[in-house]
């Protein structure tokens, strides 16, 4: 057992249905308990969904712990089959059933004789894997099914498309900016003269998967999601794989390089040197920024990093090597992939901490005093606490960071976003520097945040503390109507009755 | 038989299929660790239940809460460690690093289905570090959302004191931590004997539920308009305020989740349950004092005034609802109660969806919403336990309500197809008991068509393409 008040990556089954619910025309079915279903909340919450999140449970409850699921969720896969005749059904399995060890495989068997449409078992393990494992594994699993269904049918395409073309691999719902990064390389593409093949799974339908092999390489963005589908691909079909996050100018003209190996390997011939050169220096404002004495005057301040592997390390680096800041720490909650961050961030930064207890990142910033954080929505509560900047730059997010207009983190536009970030971050430290050299702060406990009271009631000691009960964003005002309620009715001091008086009669 | 007769009269109840949205049970900490100020929630499960609590709870979490999960491993499911072993070590460090006054165990799914001896451990336990722990088993196999508040509610019920355990004068005080409240203002320099006067001669009255600090000033204030005085609350501020509750005392519930909570006051401490509907709304409100004052043979005073008082002060809001239809898709059993009162401001109310139907705790309610239709001359609206999310929404797609109150995962996609949604969740986070917060609750209900209202002729309220008919 473990003590835990937070967790950055959520247990594995959120992991498949940020697959399920990417694709279009794919229903999830989670055998799981009531209540298990508050990824329909986030989804529709978070990223604002306006259609309904394509996930149902089958339910488990009492009955089905005494006599196991039995027909029922074979009943359920049929019963969304025939309502809403999706592609695919992925049968997804929580922590619950999994110690059920109920024989879901048997049930998708069964299911699928009945079902019109493909049925599938989500294939992670509860216990051992997180969400982002299980979403890299479920996306491979999916692809996996469709490229040997096409090949058994005979519809797999055995050439590649007349122009040079990209697969996108790892873009899905709820990821962090993932829908403005998928806009931005979609340009980056197009401005390489490189057709998109398929951007998946986010907004893909599994009867297109068969065309992947089609194109010239995988592009995968992120480190998280996407590279064990990269890998079946070259294994299978020896189509070449491309892992540089393009985040950050150095990073972006190493990944349009690396593009440029590998298309003019199959005989391209293309010639990008003059489109980074043009980018870097004209086009993005990024490069000019870091010349700038805006720039110049966060030379050698300190910051600590902290998020997922993509965003932890790609950040890092633009904070050390694009804008010479000195990052003291950075680090990542994924573990499980702890080489690789090792590996990308050893020579930029002081430290590395490599941990998912939120309390061992807290402390760590409280030891270093950095000037501005880089890090999670926690790590941004971190630095409330400890009045210290913070920018967010990885999930855990919050609603916040599912911005309505156009930020992505990625390409030459992600990298002038970053650049924003970075500075308003920055700047917002220096101005409470100055106000705690210059101004202070009051240390008296006020009540209300009007500046004057200018009140000639008295208020009984009851009824400030019930007055103090009221939530602070609305004590302003119910305090201004009671007195005005206490004036109308010549109360001379204001008790708990009166308040609560004056709440009935004026809906203070 | 007049069967025929009354079978067009009484309330349809339907059961469906039990696939719907609701928040799990364990959910109930993230208002009950507010509520009780030195206790300290101890959920005992998976990752899955510690990420629901922390995105659905939001913010709250940042806040250092009083509750944390205890993290089951891949060894503590397949019994590798020892439970108790395990559990000793958390809440040796619990105590340590927060010392509360008690230690809530929640219990989960996984607890159940790995048999995981809660209720059996934690006396142990409790007597190996001195902290009491009380065990509820809020799991989503068994309850819904607010439902989790009931289970520990009940268990707590087990640990009021008897008046024969309670014998310092300090601890008197503190039980009786109401008191204080009611005899603020003058009587306060003064000693006990002038207060008394205020209230009638009656048997002690513990209520149950948890509400907002405000709500039980208010409610305890309006019962002593009528002279009754309130002995104690379940849950107090405090774990070591629980109420004093001996054999005969009168119980009454504010919240119409809490039938096991009754039971277990009834069964196991002796105590009298007043079966009233619950005061929500001014009509709910009055009902229930009127109940109180008639079980302990108190002519009511001035509640008829005061409730045609308040609904005058609605009256702006209730203009905008009245003759406008409302569907309850159903997840925090508030439904009842808040449907009642939406009848007597003029709604008409085709369907209530709730999880769980108890026919006796809310049979006063359930009488009361009958009533209420049969005035205000409405069709009586059908309950379906247990509804099917699926099903509902093609009845909502049909009969085109103009409010759907709902949980979050059908809102917004409800929204984007022009249907105006209220999230159910906030009735049970909002203050809306009472007299004084009828207003609150109609603040909820109206803000979407006040926001109708705003909006309305910029022509865009269907915001998906029209989907093709399968």
């Amino acid at each position: 057992m473990k003590l835990a008040y937070w967790m950055y990556a959520g247990p594995a089954h959120i992991g498949t249905l940020r697959i399920a619910s990417s694709f279009k025309n794919v229903h999830a079915i989670m055998h799981a308990p009531l209540g298990d279903d508050y990824f329909n909340v986030m989804r529709s919450m978070l990223s604002r969904e306006r259609d309904f999140t394509p996930v149902t449970a089958s339910i488990v409850d009492r009955k089905v712990l005494a006599r196991g699921s039995q027909e029922r969720v074979v009943d359920n896969i049929v019963r969304k089959d025939r309502e809403e005749t999706p592609d695919l059904i992925l049968l997804t399995p929580t922590c619950t059933s999994s110690i059920l060890q109920e024989d879901l495989q048997n049930f998708v068997e069964r299911a699928s004789l009945d079902a019109q449409g493909d049925v599938l078992l989500a294939d992670v393990n509860h216990y051992r894997v997180n969400e982002l494992q299980a979403a890299d594994r479920t996306l491979h699993q999916v692809v996996e099914f469709y490229l040997q269904k096409a090949r058994k049918q005979g519809t797999l395409p055995t050439t590649k498309t007349e122009r040079p073309s990209v697969n996108i691999l790892g873009m899905t719902t709820l990821g962090f900016h993932n829908n403005h990064d998928c806009t931005e390389l979609k340009k980056l593409m197009g401005d390489l003269g490189i057709e998109v093949n398929l951007v998946m799974p986010e907004g893909a339908s599994v009867h297109e998967l068969h065309k992947l092999p089609q194109a010239w390489f995988n592009l995968v963005p992120y480190r998280e999601i996407g590279p064990q589908t990269a890998e079946y691909l070259r294994a299978e079909f020896e189509m070449p794989c491309l892992d540089i996050t393009p985040m950050g100018l150095v990073e972006t003209a190493r990944c349009i390089r690396a593009i440029q190996s590998i298309l003019n390997d199959q005989g391209a011939e293309v010639d990008y040197e003059p489109f980074i050169d043009e980018q870097t220096r004209f086009v993005s404002q990024a490069a000019w920024f870091s010349r700038s004495i805006d720039c110049q005057n966060l030379t050698g301040k300190k910051a600590v990093v902290f998020g997922d592997n993509t965003h932890a390390a790609a950040m890092t680096k633009i904070l050390a090597r694009e804008m010479g800041i000195h990052v003291v720490l950075a680090g990542t909650y994924c573990k499980y992939d702890e080489a690789w961050f090792r590996q990308q961030v050893g020579e930029y930064c002081d430290d590395i901490l490599i941990s998912d207890d939120n309390g061992a990142i807290a402390d760590a910033i409280a030891r270093h005093e950095p000037a501005a954080i880089f890090g999670t929505q926690m790590e941004r509560h971190v630095g409330k606490r400890l009045d210290i900047p913070c920018g967010v730059i990885a999930a855990p997010i919050h609603i916040q960071n599912f911005p309505v207009g156009y930020r992505p983190f990625l390409g030459y536009e992600g990298a002038n976003q970053v650049v924003d970030l970075v500075y308003n971050s920055f700047t917002l430290g220096m101005e409470d520097h100055l106000l705690e050299i210059f101004g202070g702060h009051d240390t008296k406990e006020v009540i209300t945040k009007t500046v004057s009271a200018d009140s000639d009631l008295v208020w009984t000691k009851d009824g400030l503390a019930e007055l103090n009960k009221i939530p602070g964003f609305v004590r302003g005002k119910v305090k201004r109507n009671t007195e005005k309620f206490a004036r109308e009715r010549g109360f001379g001091e204001i008790n708990a009755e009166v308040l609560y008086a004056a709440k009935e009669a004026v809906g203070a | 038989m007049t069967l025929a007769n009354t079978q067009s009269q009484a309330l349809e109840f339907e059961c469906d299929t039990g696939n719907y949205h609701t928040f799990c049970p364990i959910s109930c900490v993230a208002w009950l660790y507010q509520k009780i100020e030195d206790s300290f929630f101890l959920v005992i499960g998976t990752k899955t239940c510690g990420y629901f609590l922390q995105n659905a709870m939001g913010v709250m979490i940042f806040a250092e809460p009083r509750y944390a999960m205890a993290e089951l491993e891949e060894g503590d499911v397949s019994a590798k460690l020892n439970d108790y072993d395990e559990l000793k070590r958390l809440c040796l460090q619990i105590k340590r690093d927060r010392n509360p006054s008690v230690i809530v165990w929640i219990g989960t799914c996984t607890t159940e289905i790995i048999k995981m001896d809660l209720e059996g451990l934690a006396p142990k336990l409790e007597a190996e570090i001195g902290i009491p722990i009380v065990v509820a088993r809020a799991n989503g196999l068994d309850y819904a959302f607010t439902q989790g508040e009931d289970t520990v509610l009940a268990a707590m019920a087990h640990r009021c004191p008897s008046s024969d355990q309670v014998t310092t004068s300090e601890e008197k005080a503190e039980r009786g931590g109401i008191q204080k409240l009611l005899s603020f203002g003058r009587q306060q320099e003064t000693s006990a004997e002038p207060t008394e006067s205020v209230y009638h001669d009656h048997p002690p009255l513990v209520l149950f539920g948890s509400v907002p600090d405000p709500i039980n000033t208010q409610i305890t204030l309006e019962l002593k308009r009528q002279g009754i005085q309130v002995s104690g609350w379940l849950p107090a501020k405090r774990y070591t305020e629980l109420p004093v509750i001996d054999e005969g005392y009168y119980v009454a519930g504010i919240n119409p989740f809490l039938s096991r909570t009754a039971s277990t006051l009834m069964r196991r401490r002796k105590c009298k349950l007043i079966g009233a509907p619950f005061p929500i709304g001014p009509d709910g409100t009055r009902a229930w004092v009127e109940k109180i004052c008639s079980v302990f043979g108190i002519e009511p005073q001035g509640l008829e005034e005061r409730e045609a008082q308040i609904w005058d002060s609605l009256e702006d809001y209730v203009s905008l609802i009245r003759g406008k239809s409302v569907y309850f898709m159903g997840d925090n059993l508030l439904e009842i109660s808040l449907a009642r009162f939406l009848v007597r401001c003029g709604m008409t109310v085709p369907e209530i969806g709730i999880p769980y139907m108890d026919k006796r705790y809310q049979a006063a309610e359930l009488k009361f919403l009958e009533q209420t239709c049969h005035e205000m001359g409405v069709p009586l609206p059908k309950i379906i336990e247990k509804p099917d999310n699926y099903n509902q929404l093609q009845r909502i797609k049909a009969t085109q309500p103009d409010l759907v109150i709902t949980g979050m995962a059908h809102a917004n996609p409800l929204e984007a197809r022009g249907i105006s949604t209220k999230w159910s969740v906030e009735f049970t986070f909002a203050q809306i008991h009472g007299f004084t917060n009828a207003r609150d609750v109609l603040e909820l209900v109206t803000r979407p068509l006040r926001r109708n209202q705003n909006l309305k002729d910029l022509g865009w309220e269907k915001l998906v393409k029209e989907e093709a008919t399968v």
